[in-house]
C-alpha cells in the first residue's frame, strides 16, 4: 500500500486536509482555534466531562459504525479515514433535530456550557437505538455517564433521552459518506509537522519495523492516557505509532475454549464479547469509565499501560488470561500477570507490542466475579477492584485465582489468599482463613481515592461478597440482595 | 395569555442545543490577541527567595512575563478587605497561589513557559485545617458572636443533652465553563472587558484599582457563564486583574483561561466547616439550649468569609426555634485556596448542624426525627423570632411539611424500610426528611439594589438590559417574562442583553438568590413607566381615562379602540413619546447590625423540604438514592419549569457535596483532587429513579416581583435529606443503632468507618 503523508477526514461531510499542524493537536483545539466551529466545548480538557463530545464514523464493512468520542483527547491524526460529526451538523436539514427538541421541551439546558456534549451523547444513543423503537432510562443513563452537568440534576435530560423518540423522526443517510471514505487517500499514514511526527502502519509488519527502528517512539492506542500527557503535562512524546489501523490488532475469535482479543479492539467491543461468556462482568462494564471512553480506549491499551488501577487486569488475571507479545523477531505469549514486574514497569521488551489477549472461556464448576469500588458510580477509578476465579469440584476449590487492582504497585495475586483458599471446602471457615491471608497480601497506599485501611477491608469484603454469592455451606444469596445498585425497583 | 408564569424555555435553549449559545472562549478573537498562562506556587507557605524566570522569557513565542511589581496599580483583588495580592508579592499562602503570569502568542506556549519558572523558597510553617488554625488562633478577621436567652442556665437546667463534634468538607463549583477573562484596549486608555462573572462591576473596580484608572474607562461585558454556583463572585477578579495588567503592558488583546486544573489549584471553594455543639432538650425533642462554635475554613484570606461566616450565624437556626442560643463563629486562616461564595454562602453551613442535632436528638429519645422536628419548627404566633431578632412571619413549614410526608408516603416507607432492614444483613436502608428555611436578600444592606433599561423599539419590539448576570439559572428569562407580562406583549418580542456595566452602572453581584427579586422588580419599573406613557397616549387618542387602557395579547385596548400593540408604538413616537426607560429598585424594610448581628437581614423566607430513600451496602459503602420526593416553595413562580429546574439541580449538587465530592489536600497542602478524575461531582446514574418534584402552592405575602420567591440558592439545602438518609442507614447496620457518622461527605469509606466504630 502506498503511504500517504496528510492527514484526511471527513468533518460534517465536507473533506478536510491537514497538514503542517502538530501530531498532538488534538480535534477539540482543531475545531475551535482552526475552524471556529465552537459548538464542542472545553470542559475539562482530559476525557473526564464529556463537554467536548463529537461522534465518529468508522467504516465497519460497507457500513458507517458510529461512536462517540472525547474531542479534547483526541489527537488530529487518529481521525485520518474517519468521519467527523460535531454538534453543528444536527441543524443541517435547517430545523431542530429531535434531539436538540427534545432537549428544549424538557428544559434540559441552564447554563448551557454541557448541552452540546449532551447532544451529541443523545444523538448518538438515538441513531443507535431508533430501529429498535426506544430505549429505557438505565441504558439512557449509562449512555451518558461520560458527560457531567452542573446545573440539572440530570433528571430532565433523560426525560429529553426518553422524549426524543416520540417526535417525527430524522434520519441522516450516512451512506454517501461511507462512500467518501473510500476515496480518501489510504493506505499507512507518515505525518511530518515541525519536529512533530506520527505514524500510522496499516500491516504489523510495519508496526513492529517502526517500533524496532524509533525506540524512543510511543505507542498510541486510543490515547486515553497518552492524550493528557500533552494536553495536561506538556511531556514529549516523541514520534507516535499509532497502532489502531494495523488489521491483525483488530482480529477478535472465538474458539471453543479461549477469545482471543486483539490489542486494538476497542473496549467497548472487547467487554461486549467478555460479557457473552462472563454476563457478571456486565456492571464492570458499564462502570468502566465511560462510552467515548471505552469507545477510544482498547483492551490492549488498557493493559499495556500498566497502570495499578486499571479495571481490566485483575478480572484477566483472574482468569488465567494470557498475553501476546508481538516484536520482528517474533511472538511470545506469557500468563497475564507476568507482564507486570513493578510500579508502571514491565517484563515486554523496548520493541515489542502487545499484540493480543487470551481469554479462558467458563468451564464447569468455575465460580467468578469481579467489582470495582469507587466514590462514584459512572466514571471513576477504582479504589479497589477484585476479582475472584475458583474452580469447584464437590464444594471443594480445585484451583483459586484471586486478583486485585488498587491494593499494590501492579494490578497482582493474592498468593497467600489463593493459598488459604486451595484445596479446601468452600465454606466459612475457609472464607475466614482467607480473608485473614488478605491481610498480609498486600500494603496498599493511601491517597485521595481511599486510605490503605479502608482498601484492606475492600479487600477482604469483596471477598465476602463472593461467598455470599457462591459459598457451599450457604444458600447463596442473589445478587440483587446483595448490592445497592441492583436493587429491585419494587422494593421502593 | 401573560408570558409571566408559564413554563417557558430558557431564553438560549435553542442555541444551547445547537452550540450556537456564545460563551466567552467562543468569541472570535481580535486581530494580534495574545494569551496568558500562571505560574503558581508550590509551597503551602514560604518566602520568596528567588525568583528566576529567564527560562519563561526565553521560551518559544513568549511576549511578556509578568510579576508583582508589573502591576502599576494596586496588586490585590480582595473584595471586601485588601488581604488579596493579584500576584503573590515575596510570600506565598497557598500551593496554587499566582506567582507570574506569561503571555505569548499562543495558549499552549503560554502554558508550556509557565512551567519553566525556578523560584526558590524559603518554607514557613503552614496551617492545613481549620481545626489547626483554630487552635493557634488563625483568624482572617475576628471572631463573631450571637447569644439570644441564657443559653449556659439551660442547658444545666434541661432533662437531656448531648454534645459533640461534627466536620464538613469543603465543595469545589465545578462551574463547566472555567474562569476566563478576556481584555481588549480601547482608544484613549480604554478597556473592553469580557469576562465570566457574577459581578462585572467588581470586576471593572478590580481592573481599574491595577491600572489606576478611572471607572468610565473600563467596561465590563458579560452575556452568559457556563455556570458560576458563586465560585465567579469574587473570585473571577484574578484573571481579570492579571489579564488588564498584561492587556495593559501589551497593547493587545488578552486572553486568560486557566486550564482546568489550574482553575481547581487556583481558586477558592465552599468552606469547610468544623463545629463543636452542646444542646440540651426536654422528653419531646423539644430543643432548650444550643450552644455551637463553628470554625469556617476561610483560607489563606477574608475574601468573602466575613459574609458566609454571618450567614452560617443567621442560618444555625433553620427552620427551628432556639430560645436559648449561643453561636461563635471563626473565619480560621488556613494556608490552601481562599475560600468563597457557594450557593447558600455559609447558610447550608449553618443549618446542616442543626439538622445533625435534630437527628441525633431523635435517636436519642427513640422517636422520629419528623416528629422532634415538628415540636421546633417556628410557631406562627409565638416561639417565632430568630435568634438575630428577625420575626418569622411567612413560615409554610405547618402546611409544607404534611403535604409532603403524604405526598411521598412517608409513615408506610418508614415502616416498609424497617421491615426490609430486619430482613437484610448487607443492604441497610435509610430514609430522612430535612426542611429549608432560607433567608433572601444580601445581608449588606446597600447590595439590595439594582437597575434595568428597557427600550421599546418602534416595530414594538422591545431589549430589556439589566445589572443580573446570567449563568444558567434562568434569569434572564424570567426578567423578560416580567417586562412581557408588563407590556402585555408576548415573550418573542422581548430580547434580554448583557449584561455590561455601561448599560447599568453600579451593579450588585448576581449572588444571594436575589437576581431576579431585585432586576426582575427594576425592569418592571423601567416597563411600568413605558405602559404609563403609552397609557396616556392611548387615553388621549382614543378618549378614556388612561388608567382604563388594558395591554394584554400584543393589544392595547383603550375605550371601544383595540389597536396591536406595535401600531400604538410607532404612534407613539411620532407624538415624541419616550419610548425607553430606566427603572430601579431598592428592597425595603432591611436592617442589620453587623456589631450586634442583629436586626431584619432578609426581606422574606423562602422554604421547602425534601424526602430522600437510601440504600447502603455495608460491605463497601457504597449506596443508591432510591427515591426523592421534594416540595419547595418559590412563592407564585414566574417560570414553574426553570424553577423545578433550580430546585432538582440544587438538590442533587447539596447531594453531592455530603457524599461523592471530596476535597483532599495532602500533608504539603496541595490540592490532590485538582480534576474531575479525582473530583467526583454527582453523574447520570447519581439521579434518582424515582423523583417527584413539586412547587409548593402559594404566593410571596411580601410585595415581590409577581409575588414569586427567590430559588436559586435554598433548594441546595434539600440534599441533607440524602445525607440523613444516608446517616439513617449507617446508624440501621450499627449493633446499637446510634449514629455514629459525624463528617461530610459521607464518602464510602466514611460510612464504612462508621458503621464499624
Ligand atoms: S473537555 Fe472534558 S471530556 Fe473533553
Ligand atoms: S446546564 Fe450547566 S452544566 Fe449542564
Amino acid at each position: 500500500m502506498p503511504t500517504t503523508t496528510d492527514i484526511s477526514f471527513l468533518l460534517n461531510d465536507e473533506p478536510q486536509q491537514v497538514s503542517q499542524l502538530a501530531p498532538t493537536l488534538t480535534l477539540l483545539r482543531y475545531l475551535r482555534e482552526h475552524l471556529d466551529l465552537t459548538g464542542t466545548k472545553e470542559g475539562c480538557a482530559e476525557g473526564d466531562c464529556g463537554a467536548c463530545t463529537v461522534v465518529v464514523g468508522e467504516k465497519d464493512g460497507d457500513r458507517l459504525a458510529l461512536k462517540t468520542l472525547n474531542a479534547c483527547i483526541a489527537y488530529l491524526p487518529t481521525l485520518h479515514g474517519k468521519a467527523v460529526y460535531t454538534v453543528e451538523y444536527l441543524r443541517r436539514n435547517g430545523g431542530a433535530h429531535p434531539v436538540q427538541q427534545a432537549m428544549v421541551d424538557c428544559h434540559a439546558s441552564q447554563c448551557g456550557f454541557c448541552t452540546p456534549g449532551f447532544v451529541m451523547s443523545l444523538w448518538h444513543h438515538y441513531e443507535t437505538r431508533i430501529d429498535q423503537g426506544g430505549t429505557d432510562r438505565a441504558e439512557l443513563a449509562n449512555a451518558l455517564a461520560g458527560n457531567l452537568c452542573r446545573c440539572t440534576g440530570y433528571r430532565p435530560i433523560l426525560d429529553a433521552g426518553e422524549q426524543m423518540f416520540k417526535l417525527p423522526p430524522v434520519r441522516f443517510d450516512f451512506a454517501p459518506a461511507r462512500k467518501r471514505l473510500d476515496s480518501l487517500p489510504g493506505g499507512s499514514l507518515h505525518y511530518e509537522a515541525g519536529a512533530g511526527r506520527f505514524y500510522a502502519p496499516d500491516s504489523l509488519d510495519e508496526l513492529l519495523q517502526l517500533r524496532r527502528q524509533m525506540p524512543d517512539s510511543t505507542l498510541l492506542a486510543g490515547g486515553t492516557d497518552i492524550g493528557l500527557r500533552t494536553t495536561k503535562q506538556f511531556r514529549d512524546t516523541g514520534p507516535l505509532i499509532y497502532t489502531l489501523n494495523v488489521p491483525e490488532l483488530h482480529e477478535l475469535t472465538v474458539d471453543d475454549d479461549v477469545l482471543r482479543i486483539g490489542a486494538a479492539v476497542s473496549l467497548t467491543d472487547a467487554y461486549k464479547a467478555v460479557c457473552k461468556d462472563y454476563p457478571q462482568l456486565a456492571e464492570l462494564r458499564d462502570r468502566f469509565a465511560s462510552p467515548p471512553i471505552r469507545n477510544a480506549g482498547t483492551l490492549g491499551g488498557n493493559l499495556a499501560n500498566g497502570s495499578p488501577i486499571g479495571d481490566s487486569a485483575p478480572w484477566l488475571i483472574a482468569l488465567g488470561a494470557q498475553v501476546v507479545l508481538s516484536n520482528a523477531d517474533g511472538d511470545r505469549t506469557i500468563a497475564l500477570e507476568d507482564l507486570y514486574t513493578g510500579y508502571m514497569q514491565q517484563s515486554r521488551k523496548d520493541d515489542e507490542i502487545l499484540r493480543s489477549v487470551i481469554i479462558p472461556r467458563p468451564v464447569p464448576g468455575l465460580q467468578f466475579h469481579c467489582w470495582k469500588v469507587s466514590k462514584r458510580y459512572d466514571s471513576d477509578i477504582s479504589a479497589v477492584c477484585g476479582a475472584f476465579a475458583l474452580q469447584l469440584e464437590d464444594g471443594k476449590i480445585n484451583k483459586a485465582r484471586v486478583a486485585f487492582g488498587g491494593m499494590a504497585a501492579t494490578c497482582a495475586r493474592a498468593g497467600g489468599c489463593e493459598a488459604a483458599l486451595n484445596g479446601k471446602p468452600w465454606n466459612k471457615t475457609t472464607l475466614a482463613a482467607a480473608m485473614t491471608a488478605l491481610d498480609s497480601d498486600f500494603s496498599p497506599l493511601s491517597d485521595m481515592r481511599a486510605s490503605a485501611a479502608y482498601r484492606q477491608t475492600l479487600a477482604r469484603n469483596l471477598l465476602q461478597r463472593f461467598y455470599l454469592l457462591s459459598g457451599s455451606d450457604i444458600n447463596p444469596a442473589g445478587e440483587q440482595s446483595l448490592r445497592a445498585f441492583t436493587l429491585p425497583e419494587n422494593t421502593l | 395569555m401573560s408570558a409571566a408564569r408559564q413554563p417557558l424555555p430558557h431564553e438560549s435553549a435553542h442555541l444551547h442545543v445547537a452550540g450556537e449559545a456564545t460563551y466567552i472562549d467562543d468569541i472570535p478573537e481580535s486581530r494580534g490577541t495574545l494569551h496568558c498562562a500562571i505560574g503558581m506556587s508550590t509551597e503551602a507557605h514560604a518566602l520568596i527567595q528567588t525568583l528566576d524566570l529567564d527560562a519563561v522569557r526565553a521560551a518559544p513565542g513568549v511576549v511578556l512575563v509578568i510579576t508583582a511589581e508589573d502591576i502599576p496599580g494596586v496588586n490585590d483583588c480582595g473584595p471586601i478587605l485588601h488581604d488579596d495580592p493579584i500576584l503573590a508579592d515575596g510570600e506565598v499562602h497557598y500551593v496554587g497561589q499566582p506567582v507570574f503570569a506569561v503571555i505569548a502568542e499562543s495558549r499552549e506556549q503560554a502554558r508550556a513557559a509557565a512551567r519553566l519558572g525556578k523560584i526558590s523558597y524559603k518554607p514557613l510553617p503552614a496551617l492545613l485545617t481549620p481545626r489547626q488554625a483554630h487552635a493557634a488562633g488563625a483568624y482572617v478577621i475576628d471572631p463573631m458572636s450571637l447569644t439570644r436567652g441564657e443559653p449556659d442556665k439551660a442547658l444545666s437546667a434541661a432533662p437531656h443533652s448531648l454534645s459533640g463534634q461534627f466536620d464538613v468538607g469543603g465543595q469545589e463549583q465545578f462551574y463547566l465553563e472555567g474562569q476566563i477573562c478576556y481584555i481588549i484596549p480601547k482608544e484613549d486608555d480604554g478597556f473592553h472587558v469580557y469576562s465570566s462573572t457574577q459581578h462585572p462591576t467588581e470586576m471593572q473596580h478590580v481592573v481599574c484599582h491595577a491600572l489606576n484608572l478611572s471607572q468610565h474607562q473600563v467596561t465590563v461585558e458579560m452575556r452568559r457563564m457556563g455556570g458560576g454556583f458563586g465560585g465567579k463572585e469574587s473570585q473571577s477578579a484574578i484573571f481579570c486583574g492579571i489579564a488588564a495588567v498584561a492587556a495593559a503592558k501589551t497593547g493587545r488583546p488578552v486572553k486568560l483561561r486557566p486550564d482546568r486544573d489550574d482553575d481547581m489549584l487556583i481558586t477558592g471553594k465552599r468552606h469547610g466547616f468544623a463545629y463543636d455543639y452542646e444542646v440540651g432538650f426536654d422528653d419531646e425533642g423539644r430543643i432548650l439550649a444550643a450552644k455551637i462554635d463553628m470554625i469556617a475554613n476561610a483560607g489563606f484570606s477574608a475574601d468573602l468569609s466575613g459574609p458566609v461566616a454571618t450567614r452560617a450565624i443567621c442560618h444555625f437556626d433553620n427552620a427551628y426555634y432556639l430560645e436559648n442560643v449561643a453561636i461563635n463563629a471563626y473565619c480560621a486562616r488556613t494556608n490552601t485556596q481562599s475560600n468563597t461564595a457557594f450557593r447558600g454562602f455559609g447558610g447550608p453551613q449553618g443549618a446542616l448542624a442543626i439538622e445533625l442535632i435534630i437527628e441525633d436528638i431523635a435517636r436519642t429519645l427513640g422517636k422520629d426525627p419528623v416528629d422532634v422536628r415538628a415540636v421546633n419548627y417556628y410557631g406562627k404566633q409565638d416561639r417565632n423570632v430568630t435568634p438575630y431578632g428577625q420575626v418569622v412571619k411567612d413560615n409554610l413549614l405547618h402546611e409544607l411539611l404534611p403535604e409532603l410526608l403524604d405526598s411521598s408516603d412517608y409513615s408506610a416507607r418508614r415502616k416498609a424500610i424497617a421491615d426490609f432492614n430486619a430482613g437484610n444483613s448487607v443492604l441497610k436502608k435509610g430514609l430522612a426528611v430535612t426542611p429549608v428555611k432560607f433567608g433572601i436578600s444580601f445581608n449588606v444592606k446597600h447590595f439590595n439594589q439594582a437597575g434595568a433599561l428597557v427600550h421599546v423599539y418602534t416595530d414594538g419590539s422591545v431589549l430589556v438590559n439589566h445589572g443580573g448576570a446570567e449563568m444558567g439559572q434562568g434569569l434572564n428569562t424570567k426578567v423578560a417574562q416580567v417586562v412581557a407580562h408588563e407590556l402585555g406583549i408576548s415573550l418573542s418580542r422581548v430580547r434580554a442583553s448583557a449584561a455590561d456595566t455601561s448599560k447599568v452602572a453600579n451593579t450588585s453581584a448576581t449572588a444571594a438568590s436575589t437576581g431576579s427579586d431585585l432586576n426582575g422588580k427594576a425592569a418592571e419599573d423601567a416597563a411600568r413607566q413605558i405602559r404609563v406613557r403609552l397609557a396616556e397616549l392611548a387615553a388621549e387618542l382614543y378618549d378614556c381615562k388612561a388608567a382604563d387602557v388594558v395591554f394584554a395579547d400584543d393589544k392595547v385596548t383603550a375605550g371601544s379602540t383595540q389597536i396591536p400593540f406595535s401600531e400604538l408604538v410607532a404612534t407613539a413616537y411620532t407624538h415624541r413619546v419616550q419610548l425607553w426607560s430606566d427603572g430601579f429598585y431598592k428592597t425595603p424594610g432591611l436592617s442589620w447590625d453587623k456589631d450586634t448581628l442583629t436586626g431584619n437581614p432578609f426581606y422574606y423566607f423562602a422554604y421547602g423540604a425534601a424526602v430522600s430513600e437510601v440504600v447502603l451496602d455495608t460491605l463497601t459503602g457504597e449506596w443508591k438514592l432510591l427515591r426523592a420526593d421534594l416540595l419547595h416553595d418559590a412563592g407564585n413562580s414566574i417560570n414553574p419549569a426553570i424553577d423545578i429546574g433550580q430546585i432538582e439541580g440544587g438538590y442533587i449538587q447539596g447531594m453531592g457535596w455530603l457524599t461523592t465530592e471530596e476535597l483532599c489536600w495532602n500533608d504539603k497542602g496541595l490540592l490532590t483532587t485538582h480534576a474531575p478524575s479525582t473530583y467526583k461531582i454527582p453523574a447520570s446514574n447519581d439521579c434518582p429513579p424515582v423523583f417527584n418534584t413539586s412547587l409548593f402552592k402559594g404566593e410571596n405575602p411580601a410585595d415581590t416581583v409577581l409575588k414569586s420567591k427567590a430559588v436559586g440558592e435554598p433548594p441546595l439545602l434539600l440534599g441533607f435529606s440524602v445525607y440523613f438518609a444516608l446517616r439513617d442507614a449507617v446508624a440501621n447496620a450499627r449493633a446499637d443503632n446510634s449514629h455514629a457518622l459525624y463528617v461530610a461527605p459521607a464518602s464510602c469509606e466514611a460510612m464504612l468507618n462508621a458503621i464499624a466504630k
